[in-house]
């Protein structure tokens, strides 16, 4: 038999339960991740409840509600609130989203009805709901994400006809908000060696951009068995963009790219 | 760079303090603060940049419809139309040798922008897509509207900033992410030394000393309750330059962006207008062709905001409150849509439950900009008034993008000014540093008081054992600024806000902070970024109230007109933190160019 030893602290524990707000009509039970570096103790959820006629529509909403009205020490990662910088990606009753664009209504509650809220899978989490991402990070730097040319630089720009812009389409829009590849099982296997999803969707806009001209090296750099061969074609990442990005379809061309140039 | 720690003793508490030393020191990663980092590690300057979020977190990523340049893709335009337009943007506060410096060097900055990656929207033969912009027009106002804003899709912002952070990369940047900035190093001759920083997934201190320090902080748009803004645009950098003892120039001029969705505040591009939507009222009228019987919904954004309030205020407003407008993208053709405004679409979907190429979106004038910030020159250097010298530049100090006042945008900015200013002033500001400073020069020894004095505030914050916690204050504040510092203003309104903003002021001495660890302690955050909103808050009411005419986006209904006799010049304001009192005074437009190669822009009339 395979011995696993898992950490004293994996074990999530029942946490507190904070007060309903007083006089609310419409409450939703949010279950919330909490973990605190500077103690011993086990990561635990917490349990409170929003007032729904004062809070707004989407999942960040509550959390802040929670952190402006009930508990101040919840911690997460929150800025444009509009689904653009990627900040406050985390999951959400089992899946990864971006709690800023989510509605609470839209939330599939669990069977007590209420909303679970845990930092992104997988990876190590530095407290409460805030994920450590610097692996994540340096993925996407490793893959060069610049425009890379031999050619002198034109006096104006590069020509681009509107087809080929239309190829970046689909793949520019990425906010790197690591819901792809924290819901990757192969990347939660091999997150030190596989780029994951949202590095390789990365590789492949810098890999189709018509002014980019270093298509070879960039092919060769990817060319690794768990670089790059590690998707499974699971597809996670497809069905959890927030963006609605497909970075399996990304990975895919790039590995007929690999063999048309092997070829 | 790093080297050894000091460990300080504050109220009993031990704070050890990391030091690293640099060349310079960036303070920010948007638009300006990526730009001015890759200029100055291309000179060979020993450089950090800091931030207190991930760079493609800044708010730059929000930006959308696009940037400014008289590249002339889409038709005859030339810089002189693009100055011009600014010039009479800014209802003739910006300085026009900053202006000329902004619009001359926007065509080689989207260039570069371009060649190094920005995947903009392209015509038929493969240039830069441009559309037409609020303000922007030819033949100096006389022509029709000019399609200069260069655009990626709806998403420019977003584009460029992703863009901008890969350059970063690639001259291998040495960033500190989530780092949060407390306080300037002055020393006693008004030289800043450098930053000190808490490292939020540590909880240790840095001190960063420098011998150039570029605030690139943004904007403080959370000081008013609804904005386009971003939780994170709490002026750190304005804030610190305050409490440094230094003037913040122009702070009345808050731009209300025509088109937040209503409720969530959240942007629709003025690129929509661009692209041919309309606003209507109750009437189903599109009332901007009263207003702005040329421009019509593509005036500049404080007339179009000050039109939407209007028929509000008629009570042509839309929805059941009757407290809204309605901005038409139906008619256009969906293909059209989909190509080129795909993220409003789906903002509009998310946050207003509309399907836009079938309904209209409900929206209303909201904050959205800060005109106003730490006076500079074009180099980006900070400039103060010394001893009769309004021009007198602050050693070893810069400020670029919207925490800097150029001042470029003057009373009122024009949309796609501000991502070109980033850029513009981004790039400026790492050629002055390469023009000044020589990579490695031996730093001075420096006094320990500056660092006390930053810790000591955060160790204040750390411990604040008040009655309320930071969101009550910061409602207060909020609610002040949004009811009686708006889109119209009068004597008494602004009178009373403040009254009110300083009681809020006052108040906030009893603010309760319940997390007292250092690691990834946002609650001590938010009470920082809290205490930095309010100097600004309280600093941008007495601008308002001191102002007694009608510019740009200060309207006073008191005082209705422009008037260039008394008030050609910029406001100044310094904050006394202890005593909590303001000081005000003036400096002077520049009333000339940067060369003869182009006129002075006389005042006249702001018609669109």
């Amino acid at each position: 038999m395979v011995e696993i030893n898992l950490p004293k602290n994996s074990v999530v524990k029942e946490g507190k339960v904070w007060p309903k707000p007083e006089g609310a009509t419409r409450i939703q039970e949010f279950k919330i991740y909490r973990w605190d570096p500077d103690d011993d103790a086990n990561p635990r959820y917490d349990t409170y409840y929003v007032d729904r006629d004062d809070c707004g529509p989407m999942v960040l909403d509550a959390l802040l509600w929670i952190k402006d009205n009930v508990d101040s020490t919840l911690t997460l990662r929150r800025s444009c609130r509009e689904g653009i910088c990627g900040s406050c990606a985390m999951n959400i009753n089992g899946f990864n989203m971006l709690a800023c664009t989510h509605g609470i209504d839209d939330v599939e509650a669990d069977k007590l009805g209420r909303v679970n809220v845990r930092p992104l899978p997988h990876m190590p989490v530095l407290k409460d709901l805030i994920p450590d991402l610097t692996n994540f990070f340096v993925q996407h730097a490793e893959i060069k994400p610049w425009l890379q040319t031999r050619s002198p630089d034109p006096e104006k720009e590069r020509l681009q006809v509107p087809s080929d812009r239309a190829k970046l389409d689909g793949l520019y829009e990425c906010i790197l908000c690591a819901s792809c590849s924290t819901s990757c099982p192969s990347y939660w296997w091999n997150g030190d060696r596989f780029l994951g999803p949202a590095a390789l969707l990365q590789a492949y806009r810098w890999l189709i951009d018509s002014r980019d001209e270093e298509t070879g090296s960039r092919l060769d750099d990817l060319n690794d068995s768990f670089k790059l061969y590690r998707c499974l074609t699971i597809m996670n990442c497809a069905n959890t963009c927030p963006k609605g990005l497909n970075p399996a379809h990304a990975i895919a061309e790039i590995k007929k790219m690999m063999v048309a140039k092997e070829n | 760079m790093a080297s050894q720690s000091n460990t300080y003793s504050i109220n009993g508490r031990a704070y050890p303090v990391i030091d690293h030393t640099f060349d310079v020191v960036v303070v920010g990663a948007g638009g300006a603060g990526l730009r001015a980092t890759v200029g100055c590690s291309q000179a060979g300057l020993n450089t950090a940049c800091i931030s207190k979020v991930f760079p493609t977190r800044s708010h730059t990523v929000a930006a959308q419809g696009g940037v400014a340049a008289s590249l002339g893709n889409m038709g005859p335009d030339s810089w002189q139309w693009h100055m011009f337009d600014t010039v009479k943007g800014s209802d003739w506060l910006g300085d026009q040798d900053s202006i000329e410096y902004l619009v001359r060097h926007a065509p080689a900055a989207v260039y570069e922008l371009e060649h190094w990656g920005v995947p903009f929207s392209r015509t038929e033969d493969g240039r830069i897509y441009q559309r037409p912009f609020g303000g922007m027009t030819t033949e100096f106002g006389k022509g029709p509207p000019a399609q200069r804003t260069c655009a990626a899709a709806d998403r420019t912002g977003h584009a460029m900033l992703h863009t901008l952070y890969g350059q970063a990369l690639k001259h291998d940047t040495q960033f500190f992410i989530e780092y949060f900035a407390i306080d300037l190093l002055m020393d006693d001759d008004g030289h800043c030394r450098g930053v000190i920083a808490l490292e939020l997934a540590t909880g240790e201190l840095h001190r960063f000393r420098s011998h150039m320090t570029i605030l690139a902080t943004g904007g403080y748009g959370r000081a008013y309750f609804s904005c386009t803004s971003a939780h994170t645009c709490t002026g750190d950098g304005n804030a610190m330059v305050l409490r440094a003892g230094l003037p913040l120039q122009d702070m009345e001029f808050v731009q209300f962006h025509p088109t937040g969705i209503y409720g969530s505040g959240c942007l629709i591009t003025e690129g929509a207008r661009g692209e041919g939507a309309y606003l209507t009222n109750s009437e189903g009228e599109r009332f901007m062709e009263r207003y702005a019987p040329s421009a019509k919904d593509l005036a500049s954004r404080d007339v179009v905001s000050r039109s939407m309030t209007m028929e509000i205020r008629a009570g042509r407003g839309v929805g059941k409150k009757k407290d809204h407008i309605f901005l038409h993208i139906d008619h256009l053709d969906p293909a059209i849509i989909h190509e080129r405004l795909p993220g409003i679409s789906e903002s509009a979907k998310i946050f207003a439950g509309v399907d836009v190429t079938k309904e209209p979106i409900p929206v209303l004038p909201t904050v959205h900009y800060n005109m106003g910030g730490i006076p500079t020159n074009y180099h980006g250097e900070v400039v103060t008034k010394k001893d009769g010298n309004p021009d007198a530049v602050v050693p070893g100090l810069m400020a670029i993008g919207e925490a800097s006042c150029v001042s470029v945008h003057g009373a009122n900015r024009l949309g796609s000014n501000s991502l070109i200013d980033l850029v513009v002033f981004g790039r400026a500001a790492g050629l002055r540093c390469a023009e000044i400073l020589k990579p490695n020069a031996p730093h001075p020894k420096l006094d320990t008081k500056m660092d006390e004095l930053a810790l000591s505030r955060l160790d204040r914050f750390r411990y604040a054992s008040g009655a309320h916690p930071t969101s009550h204050h910061r409602k207060e504040m909020q609610h002040v600024m949004q009811n009686n510092c708006a889109v119209f203003r009068t004597g008494e309104v602004l009178e009373e806000g403040k009254k009110l903003i300083h009681d809020v002021w006052k108040n906030s001495a009893d603010i309760k902070v319940s997390d007292h660890s250092l690691i990834w302690n946002t609650d001590l955050m938010e009470a920082m970024e809290l205490d930095n909103l309010m100097s600004q808050a309280v600093v941008t009411m007495e601008c308002a109230a001191a102002r007694t005419e009608s510019r740009g986006a200060h309207a006073r209904e008191d005082f209705a007109e422009r008037d260039d006799m008394n008030w050609m010049k910029h406001s100044l304001a310094w904050v006394d933190g202890e005593k909590q009192t303001v000081k005000l005074d003036d400096r002077p437009v520049h009333n000339y160019t940067m060369t003869d190669e182009v006129e002075y822009v006389e005042p006249r009339a702001r018609v669109y």
